[in-house]
């Protein structure tokens, strides 16, 4: 009898059993954009503390800064596209409740995530000279080119440090048992990205299907993650919402002007919203969404 | 044709930004942007790539916010960094703050420690300032836009950039900055920035009025040139059949 690859199905709340408090924790996705939300939920409601988060940020970044979770934030944005300045981010930029914040140009993110992917302590970028990213960050230092360029001249570039990942978490459409996956939207963002520069990587999905149904109506260049990327797998329907998860729903525009006007509200408008949908567990958190819709 | 407004003046002028660019990807960030640069499109630089703002090259020119037709290309998120980086890009962002130097700030206002107001992040400012061309759009040109020194130097202009050595000041090119009033460039004594010309209706007392910093004015400041017919009838008719374009820039007068 031969084997097969392992299985890698688990739990929400096993997936935030593995976490620690003081971890580096990378968001796959995009601004509010296929998030892993029913991961990031489940951190809400854990003790977790002390976190370091790296991401393109949406609400997750502004759920977690709310909640406390968050002692370092690198980020190059925080935003809801249609409600473009994230208010729970904002507020606590504004009070100064994260601790530690690193501000990244968008593509030096990038680059740093490839440096921590290739095992690598930095990579070379023009990304970043002359602005504050070098000024607010002093510790990222600039490193000149061994080769002369045009001119002669041997450049100065930004060496963007590697942003390595103790866990990243990220949310696709299809993925099988052992943690192969497809995203069906326009984008792949850089979920493989994230899960490669991390240790760990827990990958929730709309559905888990076997692995011949990744590519029976799908084509194989879909296939983002390889199992070999990935640690846990989480069928968590519906588990982006409020963010985009296309081709299997769009982003929940009414719930996310909800979400924004409680977030910049009175702390007692917040403490509805967060009795309302947060609290309880993910199963929870759907029945008041759909009770919710149903309202409009 | 009658009856121009301050937005159809926006937009051609948008669209100038935009006619010697070539074959590149024009990236607007907002509304005006976006009319601009669908215009030149179909008219001054019929090459331009443009895209959904999402992920696809679009082959065809549709109205502003209408479904993509015929698809010419994949761009996601991962791909405009490799054209940034590749530079054949030309970006018109927004601009929190503009200052005399033509940096820009959409990172926050105030200390960037704890903000007076945080807003966006500095996005891809950085990026796009030392690597393509690069424009700006105010939309309620004010003193508190245009600033003498930015709060947080998200995108680079010429002076800065040139002090950051060669390797950012190589690709740095600040091409445009349109505002509701006024174009301008960062032509100016020591790289600052230039008043072009003034919309058709204001002054160039008015817009020196409305900026927080001694501009650069040439002894001769031409108007702004009226869009032509074709141009408002593309605008009106194509692009911006329901008007969207005066939420942006009401009508004055």
């Amino acid at each position: 009898m031969t084997k097969g690859p392992r299985d890698k199905r688990m739990t929400i709340d096993e997936v935030v059993g593995e976490l620690t408090d003081g971890m580096t924790i990378g968001i796959g996705g995009w601004g509010p954009r296929r998030k892993p939300m029913a991961l990031v939920r489940a951190i809400l409601r854990s003790d977790l503390k002390d976190l370091t988060i790296v991401s393109w940020g949406g609400a997750d970044v502004g759920l977690l800064a709310r909640a406390g979770k968050i002692r370092r934030l690198v980020f190059a944005f925080v935003s809801l596209d249609s409600v473009p300045l994230e208010p729970n981010f904002q507020k606590a930029r504004q009070e100064g409740t994260i601790p530690e914040v690193v501000e990244l140009d968008e593509g030096m993110f990038q680059t740093g995530l490839r440096a921590a992917a290739q095992r690598l302590p930095f990579l070379p970028m023009r990304a970043g000279l002359g602005s504050d990213v070098l000024v607010n960050q002093p510790w990222i230092r600039t490193i000149t080119s061994p080769y002369a360029g045009p001119d002669d001249q041997h450049e100065e570039l930004v060496a963007v440090p590697a942003l390595h990942l103790d866990v990243a978490l990220v949310h696709l459409n299809r993925a099988d048992q052992h943690g192969n996956a497809t995203y069906l939207g326009p984008d792949p963002y850089f979920d493989d990205l994230f899960c490669m520069a991390a240790d760990r990587a827990y990958l929730s999905v709309e559905q888990v299907v076997d692995t011949a149904g990744l590519t029976v109506d799908t084509p194989v260049q879909r296939l983002l993650l390889s199992r070999m990327m990935v640690s846990g797998v989480v069928e968590t329907p519906n588990g982006a919402h409020f963010t985009t998860c296309t081709p299997d729903y769009e982003r929940d525009e009414r719930f996310q002007r909800a979400y924004a006007a409680a977030a910049s509200g009175s702390d007692e408008e917040w403490a509805a919203f967060s009795t309302r949908f947060l609290q309880g567990d993910e199963a929870a958190y759907q029945a008041a969404v759909r009770a919710f819709g149903e309202e409009s | 044709m009658s009856d121009v407004t301050r937005a159809d003046v926006c937009a051609a002028a948008i669209a100038d930004a935009f006619q010697d660019d070539g074959e590149i990807f024009a990236s607007p960030m907002g509304m005006l942007p976006m009319l601009g640069v669908r215009l030149a499109k179909l008219t001054s630089n019929p090459d331009l790539v443009i895209s959904d703002g999402e992920s696809l090259f679009l082959a065809g020119v549709p109205p502003l916010f209408a479904r993509a037709d015929v698809v010419e290309g994949w761009i996601p998120f991962r791909n405009v960094f490799d054209v940034v980086a590749h530079g054949k890009r030309h970006v018109m962002m927004g601009a929190t703050q503009v200052d005399r130097h033509g940096n820009q700030n959409i990172s926050a206002i105030g200390d960037w420690k704890q903000p007076k107001r945080q807003l966006l992040g500095s996005r891809g400012a950085p990026g796009n300032t030392v690597n393509n061309r690069t424009s700006y759009w105010v939309s309620r040109h004010s003193p508190r836009v245009f600033v003498e020194r930015v709060d947080i130097v998200s995108g680079v202009g010429p002076r800065l950039a040139k002090e950051a050595g060669p390797a950012a000041a190589r690709f740095n090119d600040i091409h445009r900055v349109v505002s509701n009033l006024a174009v301008f460039d960062v032509e100016g004594a020591g790289d600052t920035l230039r008043l072009l010309s003034v919309h058709p209706g204001v002054t160039v007392d008015e817009v020196r009025a409305a900026t927080g910093f001694e501009l650069d004015v040439p002894a001769d400041v031409p108007t702004t040139r009226a869009p032509t017919t074709e141009e408002l009838i593309l605008i009106r008719e194509v692009l911006d059949p329901k008007g969207l374009r005066f939420k942006e820039v009401p009508d004055v007068d």
